[in-house]
């Protein structure tokens, strides 16, 4: 039972001026490991959900617990704090801060994090070497880390995004769309990348698409409108 | 914290061009209030140094505003005059050290005519006590000698041995001539910033010389006495406008005046010049505080300038604070990044501007001083200035503040992903 990593349960959020609920989740659970691909289109409530498990956005009723913390009972700052502990977000494009190297956009996670600075550093490295270990993995080659990131292709923007998202050892992988910006053949890659990664890490994915064809390759497929339940209502009205 | 400082710094860094024009802005209207400030002291310190040394200023009863007006500055025209046998009184006081008898009511091209004594050049005294100096030549020894301020010397060109002739009264137009009783110039002072610049010195017997077949203020019709005869008649000064008194001993200024107040034949009033000078400040130094308040306002344009550029930014940067939220900044992180940079630009901002201004004073002060008269020293930040720049920084302090709400605001609706 403790041990799911993500738990919601009859989870139900509400835009502070909007009428109807947007988001109304009866129960999603994962557990370590798992990469779970969450299909969802626009308007199905995908960016909601992120924000309800980034801890940024506070649920009407329900429950959300990470790693056996129920975030409802938290207060904001416990919830950042438990966000730059223990997720990593990889986002749909423009993920790194264009004043930063690419080492510092890596090691940005480490900065708001001590838990992840000392993870980052547990096996005896230096957090440089780690950013360096991940940006090997995730084929940048050393010649681009000079480079400001403005000047890198949208796809090594990309796997930059996904080292810093690795970087001392989430638990929790997040990725919103982070290849709707790239052609077919570099989608493929770059999933392939980061699921090896996260099993390396043994981190859980969650990855969140509108485009089911990437489905394959991980261990569950949920599809955020059926998973719904306000949408199902709104359509059915 | 301090990694969020560095983030500011270098994010500041990466919109350099229009954050730095915004620094300019913010330096230069800083170095624009400090030195309309410096400026402003140093016009009250030179005005308060007219006259130093001179311990009480002696004339008819009158406020004692306009006895320093007409004594010192040579502005408007005394009511009365003083008898010379009340001079020779106070000259004689055992208490009174020297005397420097004034006689004022002609003029030169506008500039005023000081009748005196040699005395004049020998006690006189300016600003910390420093002496009249002569540029060129001397002090007048005959008749019609006369030794002109700095002022009146460059305006109007004028050399040592030139002939210049005085006007009766004061202004620059309309005035009758002293034709007949021409001047040479025997001395040029060095310029001292007070109103001596500006004057034309002669002897208190040139004056009654070129008066003697005047009577009432005009000339007498059909009588003329030429220069040559003048010096043949009784040339003793039967009145002067006003007396500078040097005391033996500081300490006997408040005596003195009273016996001068008190003085039987004639109503008199001694007034000491630097509580007279600060009343007169009262009344110039409105001009000042205007500007003052204009180039606080300037400031204020530029803080405002400021802010605007850093609310214009916000929008471009709400992918960046997306960011940072999603790696574990708390809304107040936000806050104070977004605050710092608004701190961060008028601190840098103030420094760069008292640079540029020490500078700029640095530069510019000798062609100041010789044009103007006005002393503007380079110098430390006087604890005034600092004062002003406190409020500049405090004001700019909590106009940061706005950027970093409108950032905590947005990234608290934001959240993670941001609608742009």
């Amino acid at each position: 039972m403790t041990n799911h990593v993500i738990r919601i349960d009859n989870l139900a959020f509400r835009y502070p001026d909007a009428d109807n609920v947007c988001l109304d989740i009866r129960e999603l659970h994962a557990e370590a490991g798992d990469r779970i691909f969450i299909y969802g289109p626009s308007g199905s409530g995908k960016s909601t959900l992120l924000g309800l498990l980034g801890g940024v956005l506070t649920p009407e009723r329900g429950t959300i617990s990470l790693l056996g913390h129920e975030l409802t009972t938290m207060t904001p700052s416990a919830r950042d704090r438990l966000r730059a502990d223990h997720i990593g977000f990889v986002f749909q494009q423009f993920n790194l801060i264009p004043y930063l190297s690419v080492t510092d956009n890596v090691l940005l996670s480490c900065r708001f994090s001590a838990r992840r600075h000392s993870c980052a550093v547990a096996s005896g490295t230096t957090l440089h070497d780690e950013a360096t270990r991940l940006l090997d993995h995730l084929d940048i080659a050393s010649e681009l880390r000079h480079r400001p990131v403005t000047q890198l292709s949208v796809g090594q923007q990309q796997r930059v995004a996904a080292a810093r998202a690795l970087i001392g050892r989430p638990e929790i992988v997040i990725a919103d769309e982070p290849t709707s910006a790239l052609d077919a053949e570099r989608q493929i890659a770059f999933l392939e990348l980061l699921s090896r990664e996260c099993i390396a890490a043994n981190a859980t994915l969650l990855f969140v698409s509108h485009d089911r064809r990437l489905a394959s390759g991980f261990n569950r497929e949920i599809a955020l409108p059926s998973l719904n339940r306000a949408q199902i209502a709104q359509e059915v009205a | 914290m301090k990694y969020l400082l560095s983030l500011a710094v270098r994010s500041a860094w990466n919109r350099k061009l229009t954050l730095g024009l915004t620094l300019m802005s913010v330096a230069l209207s800083v170095a624009l209030l400090i030195g309309v400030e410096r400026v402003r002291q140093d016009a009250q310190d030179s005005f308060a140094q007219s006259v130093s040394g001179t311990d009480l200023v002696v004339g008819a009863r009158t406020s004692p505003v306009q006895l320093m007006l007409y004594a010192v500055f040579h502005i408007g025209d005394a009511t009365n005059n003083i008898h010379w046998q009340t001079c020779k009184d106070i000259a004689a006081n055992p208490l009174v050290a020297w005397t420097i008898p004034v006689s004022m009511g002609d003029s030169h091209h506008g500039f005023p005519v000081v009748g005196t004594t040699t005395d004049y050049f020998a006690h006189f005294h300016y600003g910390e006590a420093e002496p009249l100096t002569f540029r060129g030549g001397k002090p007048f020894a005959g008749l019609f000698d006369a030794v002109i301020g700095a002022e009146v010397a460059d305006h109007l060109g004028y050399r040592i041995g030139d002939k210049i002739t005085l006007s009766h009264g004061t202004g620059d137009i309309g005035l009758t001539e002293h034709a007949d009783k021409p001047f040479t110039v025997t001395g040029i002072l060095a310029r001292s910033g007070t109103p001596v610049d500006r004057a034309v010195h002669v002897s208190l017997e040139a004056i009654e010389a070129i008066h003697l077949d005047w009577q009432g203020g005009a000339k007498i019709p059909g009588f003329s006495i030429p220069a040559e005869y003048a010096s043949k008649f009784d040339l003793t000064p039967k009145e002067v406008t006003a007396i500078l008194v040097g005391l033996k001993n500081r300490a006997s200024v408040f005596k003195m005046q009273r016996a001068v107040n008190e003085y039987p034949a004639e109503p008199l009033l001694a007034v000491l010049p630097g509580v007279a000078l600060d009343q007169l400040w009262q009344v110039v130094g409105v001009a000042e505080r205007a500007l003052l308040a204009v180039s606080g306002m300037v400031v204020v344009v530029g803080l405002c300038g400021l802010i605007a550029v850093i609310l214009a930014s916000l929008n471009e940067r709400r992918r960046e604070l997306a960011i940072l939220r999603s790696v574990g900044a708390r809304p107040m992180d936000i806050f104070l990044l977004l605050s710092a940079e608004g701190l961060f630009i008028t601190l840098s901002g103030t420094l760069i501007g008292m640079a540029l201004l020490t500078a700029l004073t640095a530069t510019f002060a000798p062609i100041i001083q010789s044009h103007y008269g006005l002393m503007i020293a380079p110098r430390f930040i006087s604890p005034d200035e600092f004062g002003l720049l406190g409020i500049v920084v405090g004001v700019s302090l909590l106009a940061s503040l706005a950027p970093g709400y409108g950032a905590y605001k947005l990234s608290l609706a934001d959240g993670l992903t941001p609608r742009i």
